[in-house]
């Protein structure tokens, strides 16, 4: 289904981009004599039946661009927003969580008036203050990691919920994992620009 | 300590009973402290006391509150009369020393209501004579909190005059609940919110009882809340944590946790506002949930500085750090929450033994361990004002409530109940309402 929408929107593009180029060779419309006779006016019709059609495949065109930029905005969005998680008692970034970042930078890049507030979160396990710092700690590690690879300090702000956000209830260690995270809120602009590849 | 005082300040209580029959009523309560009342038992046990039955529509709670004091207070051993023996104990001419004498009351104690508070009358059983006689002054409305503070009040005096030592009745316990700060009276009475909701952590006391001090989350900052009045004031906010707020024994400065990108260290900051100053050196680590001593000169905290959280203590300047808790106890390395005791010899803390906490002591001297709890997790201790009791966090209920122990007898008692509370902190004795 999605692949056929793609290939669709495809479709309309280049018949868009066909339109385009032929509407600059096209001679100006004729005017229209005033004395009508039905020839001119039938020319006339179809002259405003095309000027129909390419406006038509121009608004398809800007549409299907649009959603273009909607989807890829939104999985630009997706990426930023994308958690990464730690070890016990741990703020050192694995491997999981280094290359989810990676993937933050290139947007990061094209977006350069989006800030990012980290938010490190723990398990409940330890103390409250404890994990406060600890939450703290892991947000501050993923500032690291990002201004290590070019993004400015000013936009990346950290802060810590400790252990009183938790993502999932729970006990167990699966609980736990899913509790042990950095989260990422952008701000700043209104549609995020897909970084070129 | 208690029996050469028995015969020597019997005249003492006598002086001051008739001291006390001159005086005006308002100027009686707490004013004339530390009347030690010589009473006979033996040594090694706690004396029996009788509170005599209390007239008036609110007698019978009168009499409970006061005889719920002695027993919590873990000094007295309050004797519970049944109907027949109340009604026997008293009579128009006085007590009934052979029925109290039976009885194994060492003292007897009648509390009458009067237009302006209380009359108090204690009776040395031994001797057969009024031990002391004291007027307290409440305008509080019968059965609210002052009214129960002012009770409070005696039950502590009166442990204070048989045992030498000053009650914790008027005490009570901050603790968060719900994204709320709540206080509870001593007793467990009185649960109730003292702020908005929010995200409000670890509060503690001031010295006089009536500031607390604690951290918010979101936006991350200190608040100092007027107790009286209920309104908070910010201290300090920003970026990044502000984590376990105390207020110094003098009551000159707090001292709490912050951090942004570089570790979490310990800033000190004056009550009354002005310019924080960085007190521990973390290198990045996490150094938070700082005591101070009693004489204010040493703090007590908790860092991670050496890659797994342990207790540290420090002068109050930030020098002359020093690993408190020894390395091989427990397993995993994580002890935390420390808590310096009012007489300055143990900091009770949490440990982790067998995959969950506990809550232990350590004498400063020695460095000597005593695991206190066993059953369930149990954390964030916090000492009362006698340096005996502890309030901490335990789910051996099922949810995590506040708990108090009497570390020399081990007893121990349930003080909240309802929703899930965490990081308690029991305030110094407080004055009359």
């Amino acid at each position: 289904m999605i692949r056929r929408t793609a290939v669709l929107s495809l479709a309309i593009l280049s018949v868009a981009a066909l339109d385009g180029c032929r509407r600059k060779v096209a001679p100006a419309p004729t005017p229209v004599a005033t004395t009508g006779s039905n020839a001119d006016s039938l020319a006339a019709l179809r002259a405003r039946q095309r000027a129909d059609s390419i406006a038509a495949a121009e608004r398809a065109a800007r549409e299907a661009a649009a959603a273009s930029d909607r989807r890829s905005a939104g999985e630009a969005a997706a990426v930023l927003a994308q958690k990464v998680y730690f070890d016990y008692d741990r703020d050192n970034l694995r491997d999981d969580a280094r290359a989810i970042l990676d993937a933050k930078v290139p947007i990061l890049i094209a977006n350069p008036s989006v800030t990012l507030a980290i938010t490190g979160h723990t398990d409940e396990r330890g103390t409250a203050e404890y994990n406060l710092a600890l939450g703290q700690r892991r947000a501050a590690q993923v500032k690291r990691y990002l201004t290590s690879k070019g993004i400015e300090d000013a936009r990346l702000s950290t802060q810590s919920m400790g252990d009183s956000q938790p993502a999932v209830q729970g006990t167990d260690e699966s609980a736990y994992q899913q509790n042990r995270r950095a989260e990422f809120q952008p701000s700043g602009a209104q549609t995020l620009v897909a970084p070129r590849s | 300590m208690r029996s050469p005082s028995l015969r020597r300040l019997i005249p003492v209580a006598l002086l001051t009973l008739f001291a006390a029959a001159l005086r005006p009523l308002a100027a009686q309560d707490t004013t004339s402290r530390g009347v030690r009342i010589g009473l006979t038992y033996d040594p090694g046990s706690k004396p029996g006391v009788a509170v005599l039955p209390v007239t008036g529509v609110n007698g019978d709670s009168v009499r409970a509150i006061v005889q719920r004091d002695f027993d919590f207070g873990d000094r007295v051993n309050p004797i519970v009369l049944d109907a027949t023996t109340a009604s026997e104990a008293s009579r128009a001419t006085g007590p009934n020393w052979p029925l109290l004498a039976r009885l194994g009351a060492a003292a007897a104690v009648q509390i009458t209501p009067t237009a302006s508070g209380f009359h108090l009358a204690v009776y040395n059983v031994a001797t057969k004579q009024t031990a002391l006689i004291r007027d307290y002054a409440t305008a509080a409305a019968p059965q609210s909190r002052a009214w129960r503070a002012a009770l409070h009040g005696i039950a502590d005096d009166l442990e204070e005059s048989f045992t030498g030592v000053r009650g914790i009745a008027r005490t009570r316990i901050v603790f968060e609940r719900g994204k709320r700060i709540w206080v509870v009276d001593s007793d467990g009475e009185g649960a109730m919110p003292v702020t908005d909701v929010g995200t409000p952590m670890s509060p503690s006391w001031g010295p006089s009882g009536r500031t607390i001090a604690y951290s918010t989350i979101l936006p991350a900052g200190i608040s100092a809340l007027d107790v009286s009045s209920g309104r908070s004031r910010t201290l300090v906010s920003g970026g990044g944590v502000f984590i376990s707020p105390v207020i110094s024994p003098d009551g000159a400065n707090v001292i709490y946790a912050h951090g942004v990108d570089a570790g979490v260290d310990l800033y000190t900051i004056p009550l009354s506002g002005g310019a924080a100053r960085r007190l521990s050196v973390g290198r990045g680590s996490d150094n938070v949930s700082p005591s101070f001593s009693p004489d204010g000169r040493r703090i007590v905290f908790m860092s991670g500085r050496a890659g797994h959280p342990e207790i540290y203590t420090m002068d109050a300047d930030g020098t002359n750090v020093d690993l408190l808790t020894p390395l091989d106890i427990g397993e995993n390395a994580y002890r935390a929450s420390p808590d310096w005791s009012p007489d300055g010899r143990l900091v009770a803390f949490q440990s982790q033994m067998a995959g969950t906490f506990q809550v232990l002591t350590i004498n400063l001297r020695d460095r000597s361990l005593r695991q206190l709890t066993s059953d369930g997790r149990n954390e964030d201790p916090s000492w009362a004002p006698d340096g005996r009791h502890l309030t901490f966090v335990s789910n051996r209920s099922g949810v995590r409530q506040l708990w108090v122990l009497d570390i020399e007898t081990g007893r121990s008692r349930q003080l909240t109940r309802g929703a899930p509370v965490r990081v308690p902190a029991w305030s110094p004795r407080l004055p009359a309402e």
